[in-house]
């Protein structure tokens, strides 16, 4: 591929909520670093080093994060790679990601995070952000070296999909990640209330005889670590919160001023637990999908910002796991490639979120939240871009997933709205949906 | 008549009324056959049924066994501690396995709710679901109220008490189906632990007063209590459960004078029932068994797809 110096994105519709910016602007990019923002960006000659790239009728945003994934390397490269997971989140519209410490062995030592790293840099697509584990091996007893990880690069620390039950363990694991300033991932579950649980608890539960996991055990994990984020001053982020209890708890901590943020992911504002009815295990993850009232709150939380982001919890899980007893089939759906569309069709289209507020939740809270230096347009940073058309139908088709799984719920379904272009760091590394 | 065009039984919530009343029907022509001398027609003769059980069962298994064997069907019993299912092989492998030998019917059982479904979304032979989790077990609620209509003559305007654990019970979900499809009042009744939430929105009253639920009821179906729930902290003890909840003479005293007892069996005595009452003069829990292979026999006859003359 020739080496672009310099590049305009022409006619865009850019939509920065943190600039302020709403309007049709060029940008230029010079170096992998956005140089100007300006209307009718007058092109200089044509040289053989730039590229003029017209996205008329199309919108914007600052490059997407996408804050929760599980890329299963190491260890489970037959479900994702860096590299698999990286074209899923390119194809999805994603600029960064940030994995998820379970992989095997775990990011609970600066090896794998440094592993993670340069994997990622030989893949040279989007930007790979690893988390890192809270406890040694996840297993909730005895903290990670968190100092260590940090240095190597972790952006914040959570035992996701493990969940602390000893309350003094995650105690300490917010005071002490304090002083790295790393925010504390939490996957809000009482094991004890969820059990052996595989879907929600209620009237579909009930008549399909499968057991049932009760919102009560998501949301009073929510109300402690709400409790130890206030008394020790840290700050919590909790993870793919799915219940009307659990968003009203997040609403009260902000007022009183509590340092805690969240995120949902688009099947828990999509689906409700109807999806479980034909025993369908690309419906089951965890948390589970809960209903008609839980979906309602969380649009909600998201139209008056209790939801700070949007993350996929994308999961992949080979077609043989999956394809099992839904008793036995693990939990989890992959998501990069459809968050987007999801988000757009389901809150945009229906009036919950502003498009400033999309980007808010799926690139500049996201950012924030973990202190990236990005989710913004401005002279000087990064240029990482995603160009989005919102009216681009398409449809989920399992055989052109990029993610090396195919366990999505939403296979078959029309979806709207696509990332056409994918900008990171200067390099266009998706061009009319298609990655380079 | 309705013409039946399932190619599976998966469970009585899809049927209409009027395939219930089909099997119902085609159970009672079959019931004769168990009283001849030569107990065999040739319905199914040349076809190849598989019993295929991952979970224990005498009574189902072997209803099911001689069902096929009275319609002269060939019969094959799998259960899961002799299936490559304990080598590591998935279920959908041995399912393929098992379809690759050219079988007719595959009778499944399974600790997991929706197997019997996921089979026959694979699989081109019959599926018949002989009990998936705590979801469904069709044939049992079939033969139950074969039972109760033999002796009731007809379901409508009847009340019927399901008692028990009715949270892990795919029996009381099956009956609860059949029964209010035919017109009965159901309720349900046992501790509050073993109530699964909303199961009223099935149409069914939920009580935790054994009396409210003896009171007026033409039938007092007590389901099995599964030992073992007692370590997951749903009920204090055995003792405890048979005191508020067990079928005896004292709690029976305000029983209808017909009331029926059933029990989908095997009975833990004491528990669920006292000996007397199992074995008493309204019991009808071994008249169940005997209408077991009937209703078998129908729906195998059934979903075989022979539409020809019957007998």
């Amino acid at each position: 591929m020739k080496m672009i110096k310099n590049l305009i994105i022409k006619n865009g519709h850019i939509v920065d909520p943190s600039s302020n910016l709403n309007g049709v602007m060029d940008v230029l990019i010079e170096d992998g670093k956005i140089v100007s923002m300006a209307k009718d960006m007058r092109v200089a000659a044509k040289r053989d080093d730039s590229e003029v790239l017209n996205v008329s009728g199309k919108k914007v945003f600052p490059g997407l994060i996408d804050m929760h994934t599980h890329i299963r390397e190491p260890g489970r490269e037959d479900e994702e790679t860096i590299k698999t997971g990286s074209r899923a989140a390119a194809k999805g519209g994603f600029a960064s990601i940030c994995c998820m410490a379970n992989t095997t062995p775990p990011v609970d030592n600066q090896g794998v995070v440094g592993f993670i790293l340069s994997e990622s840099r030989k893949v040279g697509l989007v930007n790979i952000y690893p988390i890192g584990a809270v406890t040694k091996g996840l297993r909730g007893d005895e903290l990670a070296e968190i100092g260590e990880l940090k240095r190597a690069g972790i952006v914040a620390i959570s035992d996701d999909g493990n969940p602390i039950q000893n309350s003094e363990v995650m105690r300490r694991a917010l005071e002490y990640s304090k002083m790295f300033g790393l925010p504390v991932i939490s996957h809000c579950e009482d094991k004890f209330l969820s059990l052996d649980g595989v879907m929600n608890e209620g009237y579909i539960s009930t008549l399909l005889g499968l057991r049932g996991i009760p919102s009560v055990s998501e949301s009073v994990m929510v109300a402690r670590d709400i409790q130890l984020a206030e008394t020790t001053g840290s700050r919590l982020h909790i993870a793919h919160v799915t219940t009307a209890i659990s968003i009203s708890l997040i609403r009260e901590a902000k007022k009183k001023g509590i340092r805690v943020t969240c995120e949902v992911t688009p099947h828990h504002f999509t689906l409700t637990e109807d999806s479980v009815k034909d025993f369908n295990t690309n419906a089951k993850m965890n948390p589970p999908l809960r209903t008609k009232d839980d979906i309602d709150a969380l649009k909600e939380g998201l139209r008056d910002g209790t939801i700070d982001a949007i993350a996929s919890d994308h999961a992949p899980h080979t077609e043989n796991e999956k394809d099992v007893e839904f008793d036995n089939a693990p939990f989890g759906i992959i998501g990069l490639e459809t968050s987007l569309s999801l988000a757009i069709m389901e809150l945009v289209d229906k009036g919950i979120l502003t498009l400033s507020q999309l980007v808010e939740k799926m690139s500049t809270n996201p950012a924030k939240i973990l202190g990236l230096n990005k989710g913004y347009l401005k002279a000087g940073e990064d240029a990482d871009i995603t160009v989005v058309d919102l009216e681009r139908k398409w449809v989920a088709d399992k055989d052109r997933f990029e993610s090396k799984s195919k366990n999505s719920p939403f296979i078959g379904w029309e979806l709207k709205g696509m990332a056409t272009e994918v900008i990171v760091g200067g390099k266009i590394i998706v061009r009319d949906g298609k990655i380079i | 008549m309705v013409k039946w065009t399932r190619k599976d039984l998966l469970g009585i919530e899809e049927l209409s009324v009027e395939e219930i009343v089909l099997i119902l029907e085609t159970a009672e022509s079959f019931k004769e056959v168990s009283t001849r001398s030569i107990k065999k027609v040739p319905a199914l003769r040349g076809q190849t049924v598989v019993n295929f059980f991952f979970e224990p069962s005498t009574r189902t298994r072997t209803s099911f066994e001689l069902a096929a064997k009275r319609l002269s069907a060939d019969i094959l019993n799998i259960s899961a501690s002799t299936s490559s299912v304990v080598k590591g092989e998935s279920l959908k492998d041995t399912a393929r396995n098992i379809e690759a030998m050219n079988v007719d019917i595959i009778v499944v059982r399974h600790a997991s709710s929706g197997v019997p479904h996921m089979l026959a979304k694979l699989l081109k032979p019959s599926i018949i679901n002989a009990g998936d989790g705590s979801h469904e077990h069709p044939t049992q609620a079939l033969l139950d109220i074969f039972t109760i209509k033999e002796k009731k003559g007809s379901i409508q305007g009847l009340n019927v008490s399901i008692i028990g654990d009715i949270a892990h019970s795919r029996v009381a979900r099956s009956n609860i189906w059949g029964l209010t499809k035919l017109g009965a009042r159901v309720s349900v009744c046992g501790p509050s632990t073993l109530i699964p939430r909303d199961i009223e929105r099935m149409g069914v009253k939920a009580t935790y007063n054994i009396e409210e639920a003896i009171e007026g009821a033409d039938v007092l179906m007590a389901l099995r209590m599964q030992l073992e729930r007692q370590e997951k902290n749903l009920f204090p003890s055995i003792r405890e459960y048979a005191i508020n909840f067990g079928l005896d003479k004292e709690k029976l005293a305000h029983a209808k004078k017909d009331v029926l007892i059933m029990h989908p069996g095997p009975i833990n005595r004491g528990v669920e029932l006292t000996s007397d009452i199992a074995d008493g003069p309204h019991s009808v829990i071994l008249e169940q068994v005997t209408n077991g292979i009937a209703v078998r026999m129908a729906v195998m006859y059934l979903v075989s797809g022979d539409d020809g003359e019957r007998l």
